[in-house]
Order: C-alpha cells, then sequence, then structure tokens
C-alpha cells in the first residue's frame, strides 16, 4: 500500500473544493458566523468524505452503473446520520446551533463529486486519502471565514474575547455586518481573490 | 391569509439562496445565461412543490414520535425521527427519476427543455432543505407545506434570473484578472444577498 502525497494534499490548495472546483458551498456558508461550529462543521465533513469514499471504493465492483447515484446517496446518508447521532448524544448544544446543516451534508456536491470522480475507479486506500484530503480542503475555507467573521463580527475567537478593552474604549466597533450572511459571500470572494493571484494558472480568461 | 403570509415569507424573507445558501452550487454553476437560468428554477420549483409534501406525509405519518398511532396503539412509543435523512432523500431520488420518466412521456418539449437538469436536481440542496426545514417547522397541513415549498421555489427562481441578467452584463466590464469568473460572482451573490436583507425586518 503506498501512501500517496499528490492525493492527499492537492485538494488543500490547486485543487481546492470550494474556490476552485465551486463544489459544496452549499452547507457551508451559513455555519461560519463563528469558528466553533465551522470547526465542527469541517470535522464532521471530513469524517464523512473519507469513511465514504472507502466505502463506495470497496463497493466500486459490485454497484450496477444504472442505479450508483442512489447507493452513494444511501451510504452518505447513513454515514450523516451516524455523525448527527454521535453529535445530539455528546454535543447537544452543538448539534442545535447546526440545525439542518448537518443533514444537508448528504447533498453536499463534495461527496458526489469525490464519489463519482475518484471513489469509483480507485483502491480504497487512495481513495480513503482523497477523501481526506478534499473534506480537509473544505475545512480549511470553512475555518478561515469563520476566523474572519468572528474575529471582526464579534471581536471574539471560539468564544473567547480577543479584542482588548482599551481598542473599544478608543472607539472601535464590532462590524455587526461580518455575522450576516452575505459576507460570507464576500469573504469567500476574498479568499479566492488572494488564491488566484499567487497561482496565476488558476486565474480565468 | 396565513397561506398568503407564508408564501411571501417563503419568497422574500426566508429566501433559500440569500438567507441560507441553499443550491448555492447550481445558482453559481448554472447562472451563465438567462435562459438555462429559467430552466433550472423551473425545475427546482416543481420538485419542489411535489417533494416537500410528499416528505410532509411521510414524516407525520411514520417518522416523528407517536405518529405510527394511526396502525395500531401499540406503535405509538416509536419515534423513527432518526431515519428522516435517508428516507427523504431516498424519496427526492426516486421521486426525482419518476418525474423523468413522466415528464419524458407526456410533455417532450418541456423535457427537451429541462434537459440535463433535472437529474441533478436530486442532489440540489434546496430540495433537501425544504423538506428538512418543513420538518423543522412543524407545519400543520399539506396545504401549507405546499405553499412553502413553491414559495421556496419561486425565490430559488427570482433569485438565480436575478444572478444570470447580471452574469450577461458583466461579460463586458473590466474586471481584476483574479476575481474573473468565480470570484467576482461571490460577490455579486454577496451584494444582492445584502439587497435581500431588506426583507428581513418585515414581520407579515
Amino acid at each position: 500500500m503506498k501512501f500517496n502525497k499528490e492525493v492527499l494534499f492537492k485538494p488543500l490548495n490547486r485543487a481546492n473544493p470550494v474556490t476552485v472546483l465551486v463544489l459544496g458551498i452549499c452547507s457551508s456558508l451559513a455555519v461560519t458566523a463563528q469558528l466553533k461550529p465551522a470547526l465542527v462543521m469541517g470535522i464532521s465533513v471530513v469524517i464523512v468524505t473519507a469513511f465514504s469514499n472507502l466505502i463506495v471504493s470497496f463497493l466500486r465492483n459490485g454497484i450496477p452503473n444504472r442505479i450508483r447515484i442512489i447507493v452513494q446517496l444511501v451510504v452518505v446518508a447513513a454515514l450523516v446520520i451516524i455523525v448527527e447521532q454521535v453529535l445530539k448524544a455528546f454535543a447537544y448544544e452543538m448539534w442545535k446551533s447546526l440545525s439542518v446543516f448537518l443533514g444537508l451534508i448528504i447533498t453536499n456536491c463534495i461527496l458526489m463529486g469525490c464519489l463519482e470522480a475518484y471513489a469509483l475507479g480507485n483502491k480504497p486506500f487512495d481513495s480513503f486519502l482523497d477523501g481526506i484530503g478534499n473534506g480537509m480542503g473544505y475545512a480549511i475555507v470553512l475555518f478561515i471565514v469563520g476566523f474572519f467573521r468572528e474575529l471582526l463580527g464579534s471581536g471574539s475567537l471560539f468564544g473567547i474575547k480577543v479584542i482588548p478593552k482599551a481598542l473599544y474604549d478608543a472607539g472601535y466597533a464590532n462590524n455587526g455586518l461580518m455575522i450576516l450572511p452575505p459576507m460570507a459571500l464576500i469573504i469567500v470572494a476574498c479568499i479566492i481573490w488572494v488564491q488566484r493571484s499567487i497561482n496565476k494558472e488558476l486565474q480565468e480568461k | 391569509m396565513d397561506l398568503l403570509n407564508l408564501f411571501i415569507k417563503s419568497v422574500f424573507v426566508d429566501n433559500m439562496i440569500f438567507a441560507y445558501f441553499l443550491g448555492m452550487c447550481s445558482f453559481l454553476a448554472v447562472s451563465k445565461t438567462v435562459k438555462t437560468s429559467m430552466g433550472l428554477g423551473i425545475a427546482v420549483t416543481f420538485v419542489l412543490v411535489v417533494t416537500v409534501p410528499v416528505n410532509y406525509l411521510l414524516n407525520t405519518y411514520i417518522l416523528k414520535e407517536g405518529a405510527m398511532a394511526w396502525i395500531s396503539p401499540k406503535l405509538a412509543g416509536i419515534d423513527l425521527s432518526f431515519l428522516s435523512f435517508i428516507l427523504f432523500i431516498a424519496i427526492i431520488a426516486s421521486i426525482v427519476q419518476i418525474l423523468e420518466m413522466v415528464v419524458e412521456k407526456f410533455a417532450p418539449a418541456l423535457y427537451a427543455s429541462l434537459g440535463i437538469f433535472l437529474p441533478l436536481i436530486a442532489v440540489n440542496c434546496a430540495i433537501l432543505g425544504a423538506s428538512l426545514f418543513m420538518q423543522q417547522r412543524n407545519f400543520n397541513s399539506v396545504g401549507e407545506s405546499t405553499v412553502y415549498a413553491l414559495g421556496s421555489g419561486i425565490g430559488w427562481l427570482l433569485a438565480i434570473l436575478g444572478m444570470a441578467a447580471i452574469r450577461e452584463h458583466l461579460k463586458y466590464s473590466k474586471i481584476p484578472a483574479p476575481l474573473r469568473g468565480l470570484g467576482i460572482t461571490f460577490i455579486i451573490a454577496g451584494l444582492m444577498g445584502m439587497a435581500f436583507m431588506g426583507f428581513m425586518g418585515i414581520k407579515l
């Protein structure tokens, strides 16, 4: 079993699922107003992508081509239910704040993208790495967006105040706009901007 | 009157795209021209109006805690709500499949114009999202859930049409190279979201 570094690390930057492939924006941005739910969501997605890739890759020779989408959805949905029930049992508050967005991991296009493009044609171990890589690529974007939104919007990180009181006394105010949904999109746009200025080959004509 | 309120609320205030980011992937990928956006928007609305009431019935008569009491009193203590994800998505996938066959058979013109969009809709988050919101908000009747589905669908249609119209004009503007394509689309979606937030304070 060879450890394929390329498969694991490419999705973190050059083939990032969110900023380059435009997958999985749907269920992600609404949870990034604070860092903690963003992190939990990121970890959940890593777990689900990794294991669904592994399972589908094991099944790949047995799945009839015509019903493969339904089979994939069932595998993914079962994994998401496990993650959801674990969170509900051990982190109830977090489960509540993520609400329907946990369930929406099922229709996260990253999953279908990985499964269709990679797991159906590759060995289980490589697919597992691909799943972790893509999940991490997604989690990193969530983390960056969550970091800026919570820092600028509430002046805190992980719920702990980090901006000193002296700054508020000097007239600094939290930017309430950062908490609202549209800013998530604009921060992602900024990430894309920075990323594409560094990696020129990603620019569109 | 309540139904009208619900409709307006789900079109503007709780807009699927700008308030919850649902269906974002296809919203960004397909909004290049007005014509295809129209096709996708209609397909989404159509599928929503069919699937949400079906999932509502499934939820009320089978999944909810105590929902199976109508079969026999012994089943009243069963709570199957943890199965809702898997059943909702299975229902959505199969309804989309059936719809595709029915539309192909009875309305070939519509089928040709919807084309590849119909099968893709099974994995559109807006569809599953609407079913999950339906479950979370405890709607009281089939009528309410249908109206909610129709409103969400039309809200989605409006959003993608607006986006496509703006993107058609973007071809003629000067955009910094790294922002071209995806980046500027995100920014436009953000700005449109801000405009839609004007509806947020409305109490109906």
